[in-house]
Parts: structure tokens; sequence; C-alpha cells
């Protein structure tokens, strides 16, 4: 199988040649960092404020699952939207020619490409883990709290949020091929993460059949197989605790996902003609 | 060494035929120019011979082998197709690493080819900031990176300025001259008439001629004169030649200089004129093609 291992290495060289996956990557570090500090500060620090007012206040075990989730629960983007790019920029720039004719073996070299971009997708989790944990864990210690990293259930959660940053790349992958389009691409990721899929989200939670249809939705997949996220913690209040899969399962339905837009984007435009 | 061989080739888009029955050889140690006017079916019948374009019907190999079953495709054909086929942000160093990787060719192969299409100075930047002509270098680069014994060249001169061209059919040439099979297509005969050893031309996706280009020429006009001129026209015209009688004298079809020369000669006319037209091959070349819009463009 050495035509598959350099189909792999070739894939690590296309995304390591380019600036794109480090600048995306120091945006999402950043981003995690200051939201992870936010999000410590105010539930950590406010939280005798909240009690004292009557307020509902967050217990103090889940605050730092909470808090070091942001990785994954709003990280995920950056995964999907790199796997995106980079299966559309072959398309942007014509180079599937010389990809096809340096590996004829179309469906290698899109193995190959999901291989390398899961990869990148690992990395994005340990760089989201890091901006989370190291700044999130020292503003609930400095709020009073405990950052529960001797905990083993804290380190279970962060290898699942590896496994959901993982998948999510390869989500990109697949979806960047079945739309062909960079800029349709970026749109569609933005539109669906940001807006679309939490108004269906809180929407499904509404009814009792609804959301037995809305945990199936990527991101409620991705929570799921995460265990904890922000936006749980808000929508669950609502819906009650039973709209949720486990979170293998939520693994399995994002598996399902990427496999399934990958081989769609593999039958639509990566037999295709090339022209 | 390896022989290209087209047969029957056919690519419908819908119920347009962009290529219709193709057939044809290119041999080993030849340029070959593979020419008609856009839209002819020239890039598709290549992206066919790459395996990039699956087509309809009919078969295209190399040495027998389909590209999408060569055990080392970038070492057994270079392709030039187009100059944009690039990631802009990427280096030229770069962007071959990335395809020799692929193809499992030494790395050594990158600096050599840039250093052979004459670019090796610029390996380090980002393509995005190239001219039309560097890519086209870059592209040759490509083609070059596996050293392979069969080349095929899709408009390699276009963008190239005047020196550029020199250099581009001095290399086709010596290239050829090393064994290799070298496939050249254009769409302007004059760009490539003074490099290649025979030509394909196609018009509307079906062969109109393959052969060499003296082959073609053979078709070509001859201008003609004598003092007698009526004594010459007659002597053609018995000979079987198609005569055009002009102020300046007289146009003859289908025959060589040669040949008019000897007829002229057994009839007892003194010739007063004897040229084959310099636009003749040219000439010949629309007439083939069947479109005489064609060609002039620069």
């Amino acid at each position: 199988m050495s035509s598959f291992d350099n189909a792999i290495r070739a894939e690590f060289a296309k995304i390591l040649t380019v600036r794109m996956w480090w600048v995306l990557l120091i945006i999402l570090v950043g981003y995690i960092a200051f939201l992870a500090v936010l999000i410590g500060a105010i539930f950590g620090g406010l939280a005798d404020q909240l009690e004292a007012q009557g307020a509902p206040a967050i217990p103090a075990a889940t605050l730092p699952p909470l808090v070091y989730s942001t990785a994954s629960s709003i990280g995920y983007v950056f995964p999907v939207l790199f796997g995106a790019l980079a299966a559309t920029s072959e398309l942007q720039h014509k180079t599937l020619t010389p990809t096809f004719l340096a590996n004829p073996r179309r469906l290698v070299v899109l193995g190959a490409k999901v291989i390398a971009l899961a990869t990148v997708g690992l990395v994005y989790g340990i760089g989201a883990l890091l901006g989370s944990v190291a700044p999130g864990a020292a503003v609930i210690a400095l709020t009073g709290g405990d950052p529960g990293l001797d905990v083993s259930d804290t380190w279970a959660l962060f290898g699942r949020i590896l496994i959901a940053m993982t998948l999510w790349a390869v989500v990109g992958v697949g979806l960047g091929t079945l739309l062909r389009s960079q800029v349709l691409s970026i749109v569609v990721v933005l539109v669906f993460t940001q807006f679309l899929e939490p108004i269906l989200r809180v929407g499904a939670s509404v009814w009792e059949w609804t959301a037995s249809v809305g945990k199936f939705l990527p991101g409620a997949a991705s929570d799921a197989l995460v265990g904890a996220s922000v936006f749980t913690m808000m929508g669950g209040s609502g819906g009650g605790p039973t709209v949720q899969l486990d979170w293998w399962q939520g693994g399995l339905v994002l598996l399902a996902i990427a496999a399934a837009l990958t081989l769609i984007g593999y039958l639509v435009t990566w037999r295709k003609d090339v022209t | 060494m390896t022989t290209i061989e087209i047969t029957g080739l056919t690519k419908t888009f819908g119920p347009v035929a962009a290529v219709s029955d193709l057939t044809f050889t290119v041999q080993p140690g030849l340029v070959t120019g593979f020419l008609g006017p856009n839209g002819a079916g020239k890039t598709t019948t290549l992206r066919m011979l790459l395996g990039l374009v699956t087509p309809t019907s009919g078969t295209a190999t190399f040495g027998g082998v389909a590209y999408h079953d060569l055990s080392r495709p970038l070492s057994t054909v270079g392709t030039a197709l187009e100059a944009s086929s690039f990631h802009p942000g990427r280096s030229a160093r770069n962007h071959l690493r990335v395809y020799a990787i692929a193809a499992g060719i030494p790395l050594e192969r990158v600096d050599a080819s840039l250093a052979q299409v004459g670019i090796a100075e610029y390996a380090d930047r980002r393509v995005g900031g190239f001219s039309l002509g560097m890519r086209q270098r870059l592209g040759l680069a490509f083609a070059l990176l596996g050293d392979p014994p069969v080349l095929v060249l899709d408009e390699p001169i276009n963008g190239l300025d005047p020196e550029g061209i020199r250099w581009m059919r001095q290399l086709l040439t010596a290239l050829a001259a090393e064994g290799r099979t070298v496939l050249v297509s254009s769409h302007l005969l004059s760009e490539v008439e003074q490099s290649v050893d025979r030509v394909v031309i196609i018009s509307r996706g079906r062969l109109v001629h393959e052969g060499t280009l003296a082959e073609l020429e053979a078709g070509s006009r001859v201008s003609v004169d004598a003092p007698d001129r009526a004594a010459l026209a007659a002597a053609l015209t018995a000979a079987g030649a198609t005569v055009d009688a002009k102020e300046d004298g007289i146009q003859v079809s289908a025959l060589s200089a040669a040949e008019i020369g000897a007829i002229a000669h057994r009839a007892g006319v003194a010739l007063s004129l004897l040229r084959p037209e310099q636009a003749g091959l040219e000439n010949v070349f629309l007439d083939l093609v069947g479109d005489s819009n064609e060609g002039s463009g620069s």
C-alpha cells in the first residue's frame, strides 16, 4: 500500500504548504481561550451573587466541563470549515487535474484526504482544548472553584472532544466535495452552524416528537458525544433530560453524517469528468 | 519506447458530439502536432487520453496501457494541460513537491525540473504572483517531473514571449531526439510548424489529416507564370491540375513546384516564375478545418 502512503503524505504536504491551516488554528485557539475565560468568569465569579439573589446557579461540578467543552461546542466550526476549504480548494484552483494525474486512483486520493484532514481536526481539537483548559482552569481556580483536572471524568471529556473535532473535519471534507464551491461552502457552514441549527434545535425541543428528530442534528449529536456544552445547558432546561443521545450514539451519528456526505460527494463530484 | 494509441475515441455531452470516432497514433522520437481550431475537441481528447474525462466509447493507451492503469503515471507520461492548475498560495517548489510525493518521485527531481525550465530562481515564490509565461514553464516542469518517455502538452506555447517560444521549440525537438514521444496541441499551425515532424489535425471532433507536414503541403498552392501564359495553363490543365489564372500569374493547387516545372519542361514552355506560396500551409490547414475565421489571432 505504498501508493496509499504516498497519497496520504501528499495530502499532508498540500495542507502544510499553504498558510491557511495555522491561520485558522491561531484564530481558533484565541477565540476559544477568550470564551473560556468569559464563561468561567461569569459563572464562576458571579455564582455567589446569583445565589444571593436567588437566581439559579450552576452547580460547582458542572462549571469545568462547561468551560472546557467550548473547545468543541463552539470551536467545531473551525475543523468543519477547514475540511470544506481543503476539499473545495482542489476544484477552485483546478488542482484536481494534477492531483488525478499524479494518482489516477480517485477513491485512494479521497481516502487519503479524509485521513489527512481528520488528523488536522485532531490537531485543532488539541489546540482548542489548550485554549479552553489552560485559561479556563486558571479562571475557575481564581474564582474559588475546583478546575477538576485531577478527575478522570474530565480527561474522558477531553478525549471525547478530540473525537468530535476529528469527525467534524471529515464532515467538512464531505461537505466541500459535495458543494464544490468555496464561497458556497463557507456560507453553508456559517449559516447552518451559527444560525440555522441553533434555531432548529431550540425549535425542535418544543415538542417531544420534534426533539426526537432534533437530537440527530449534527451539532446536537456532537454535543451528545462530548456530553457537555453551553448549548445543552441553556436548551436543556426546557426540553428535559431525555432529548439527548448517549455519547457513543452521538459519535456514531456524527460519523454517519461525515461518511454519508463524503460518499455522496464522491459520487456526485469526485468521480465525474475533470474539465 | 511508448506509442500513444487512440482508437475510436468518442465523447458526447448530451446531444453534442465533442469528439467523434477519433483514431490515430503518436510515435516515439518525433514531435507530433495535434492541431485544430478552438472548440475542435483537442482538450477533450487529451483529457480522455489522461483519464480525466471518461470516453463515451473508444480507448486511449500508452504502450497498450490506459492512463488509469499505469503503475507509475507521472514517470510514464508527463503532462502540461493548462496554465491555471495551481494553488496561488503555494510556492513553485512546494507545488511540484506535492505531486512528486503523490507519485512517488524522488524529491531531487523537483529542483532538477525547475532548473530545466529555467525558473529555479523563483522556486520559493508563491505561484499567485507568476506571469503567464512563468506558469507555462512551471506547468512544463510538472510534466518533466518524472522524466517520462511520453509528453503530452496542451498549447504549451501560449503566453510565451518570442524568446520563450524559441526555447520551447528547441526543448521539444531535444526531447523527441532523446527518443521520447511528444504530443503538442495548438490551434495555430504557424506556432508549431517549425518544430513538429508529424501532424494530427481535427475539426469538429473528427480527424481530417494525419501525416507529415510535407504531405500536407503537397496539397498547397504554387504560383507559376510564363511569357506564354495560355500555353502554360493549357499544359497544366492537360496534366490534371486545378488552375486559377490571376493578374500576376497562375495559381496551381495539388501539384508541387517540381511537378509543375516538369510539366512545363515537357510542354516546352519557358517559365518566368515558379514559387510555392508562403501562406500555403496555413491556407491548407484552414481549408481542412473549414473555418477561415481561425488563425487571425496572434
